[in-house]
């Protein structure tokens, strides 16, 4: 019990944070409601305004699949682009965080600053060289073309979170593996690794969502409709059926996009809280 | 304890060059991804390409020197009204959905904090707006503002919420305050639980109102945390680009912002300019970021790194 709470014995009080709470559960869900409803409607009735479609149809669903659109291929690639970029900045950045963590050097809090500040660097700041860059080793319509700009901001916020995981970790850990014998390293790899492994793998979801959420990045590397990721492809869809936007297919394949995120989220969503405040890093 | 102070001691002398082959890895790649084109865009931004002719009348090609004529051209000739157009859409929309998610976060937070149950729900269903990619929520909102959707239909009103004009700056900011809003208030949040019982208990024991208490308690000490957030919020939203680009769309006067004046430039592979814009938009986060630390004394590392040791 807080102690906010101790003092809330007054039934007005309850209401108040009841119906705060109430408030906050349709904020954050009635337009991710809206999305899925809107999926599941038949396109014959897409502009119906009822709370539940009916009838409940799945045709937005399977033109998301269809040859026409090709959203498959576009997932598989936000899968790559996503994955590598998640495993390249664990095996990069543990090292790094594991310095920042427990090592004491000096320059330590300026190196730190200078790791956070390059996630905040405007993406678009750097895209435009990398694009003249990319188009003269002929990168465009590749996966590496998006893989290594993603890197640099999954790599500070994967450091950041990493940093944080490791310091809560008692120090004595490695103090007392290293008195049994153990080299830095060693304590390294055989105390902490296994140790921290739940701060990597909440890492690892964290920096696979922002990968996978990206949008500036695979916008500018790619123009060939097959190498497109999720992002961009639902953003470019063209009609399947006869309007001017197939919203239907777009609110389909956001659920299809989304879905999966949100289960992950909700399935870590105390590790994820501590992983996003810990860091301070969208 | 001695031997391990000792042992401590003696790994601090080697850590220089530990902590150096530690961190090389993270350094060369950010080098590579960051460094580098920050360098890149500075010396692309003076360079200019396309066919021209030059003073004795002869037609060159390619990219060729031209000194700052892209910046003058952005800050004072045929570029002026688009840039500073796009300054200010940035500039008030950063000051605008930053004002709302604070207000909007730290209401979140002090409701989230109060209650005993369904607390865990509500922390869920929090992370659902930040989970949905942000051109997916693009795309979601323009759903909801279609001239006969949902928007519409609730206030009973006829607006082209996607066309030129106030009504698409207010879908762009309405937008973006749902979806971050929930993460100022979970940074927010993770502010409050740090603060220790017995700092109400004394303060209501002295007989302060639960606003006085809010005022001259929570609201300062949870000022660390709120500074952060309103900091990577503001620098977030500086380089607003996937929400009014799907939203709205690209070239669209009322919310074009400086990201995606640069990235026009870049797809019309006018990449002088672009760099151009590109580094004038880096330096204005860049001093924004500096403004900020100086100024209200955000300390983001220590900061995180307290509310870290917790």
């Amino acid at each position: 019990m807080t102690a906010a709470a101790q003092g809330s014995g007054t039934l007005w009080k309850r209401v108040l944070t009841f119906g705060g709470l109430g408030l906050i559960l349709v904020y954050c869900l009635a337009p991710f409601y809206w999305m899925a409803v809107s999926a599941f409607r038949r396109p014959s009735d897409q502009f119906e305004l009822t709370a539940l479609p009916a009838p409940f149809s799945l045709d937005n669903l399977t033109a998301v699949f269809s040859p026409a659109v090709g959203f498959g291929r576009s997932l598989l690639n936000s899968l790559i682009v996503a994955g590598v970029t998640t495993i390249l900045t664990l095996v990069i950045g543990v090292s790094a965080a594991y310095a920042l963590a427990r090592l004491h050097f000096r320059f330590k809090n300026a190196v730190a600053a200078l790791i956070i500040a390059t996630s905040m660097f405007p993406g678009i700041s750097l895209l435009v060289p990398l694009l003249s860059l990319f188009t003269d080793i002929g990168w465009i319509n590749t996966y590496q073309s998006m893989i290594v700009p993603s890197l640099s901001f999954a790599l500070p916020l994967a450091v950041w979170n990493l940093t944080a995981f490791f310091r809560q970790m008692p120090e004595e850990l490695e103090q007392a593996a290293m008195i049994d014998g153990c080299t830095r390293g060693q304590a390294f790899r055989k105390v902490i690794l296994p140790l921290a492994a739940p701060g990597i793998f909440t890492t690892a979801i964290i920096t696979f969502i922002a990968a996978w959420n990206e949008f500036i990045i695979a916008l500018s590397m790619v123009n060939d409709s097959t190498m497109q990721t999720a992002t961009v492809a639902i953003s470019r869809f063209t009609g399947a059926y006869g309007f001017d936007q197939p919203f239907g297919t777009q609110m389909a394949a956001g659920v299809i996009v989304t879905v999966p995120l949100v289960v992950v989220v909700l399935m870590f969503q105390r590790r994820i809280i501590a992983g996003l405040t810990a860091g301070g890093v969208k | 304890m001695t031997a391990v102070a000792r042992r401590a001691r003696g790994a601090t002398s080697g850590a220089g060059r530990l902590a150096a082959a530690l961190l090389s890895p993270t350094f060369v790649v950010l080098g590579l991804v960051v460094g580098y084109p920050l360098v890149a865009a500075l010396r692309e931004s003076v360079f200019r390409e396309g066919t021209d002719l030059d003073e004795s009348g002869f037609v060159v090609e390619g990219a060729r020197f031209v000194g700052v004529d892209n910046y003058t051209a952005i800050f004072v000739g045929e570029s002026a009204a688009r840039f500073w157009n796009a300054f200010g859409n940035t500039t008030v929309f950063t000051v605008i959905t930053v004002t709302l998610e604070v207000l909007l976060g730290v209401g979140m937070a002090l409701v989230m904090h109060h209650a005993i149950r369904w607390r865990g729900i509500v922390r869920a269903s929090i992370l659902v707006p930040w989970a949905v990619p942000t051109a997916v929520s693009a795309l979601l909102w323009r759903w909801i503002f279609q001239a006969d959707g949902v928007a519409n239909a609730m206030i009973g009103q006829q607006i082209l919420w996607t066309t030129e004009g106030w009504q698409a700056k207010f879908a762009v900011i309405l937008a973006d305050v749902w979806k971050t809003a929930p993460f100022v208030g979970l940074l927010v949040l993770a502010g409050l639980q740090i603060i220790p019982n017995d700092v109400y208990e004394a303060a209501r024991v002295d007989g302060a109102s639960p606003w006085r208490q809010f005022w001259q308690i929570t609201l300062p000490l949870v000022k660390p945390a709120l500074l952060v957030a309103v900091l990577f919020r503001v620098l977030d939203a500086l380089r607003m680009f996937d929400l009014p680009f799907v939203l709205i769309g690209s070239r669209k006067e009322s919310v074009e912002t400086l990201s995606m004046v640069a990235f026009d430039e870049a797809s019309s592979l006018r990449f002088g300019p672009a760099a151009a814009y590109a580094t004038i938009l880096f330096v204005y986060v860049a001093v924004t970021a500096l403004v900020f630390v100086r100024l209200l004394g955000a300390d983001v590392i220590g900061a995180a790194r307290e509310r870290a040791r917790k």
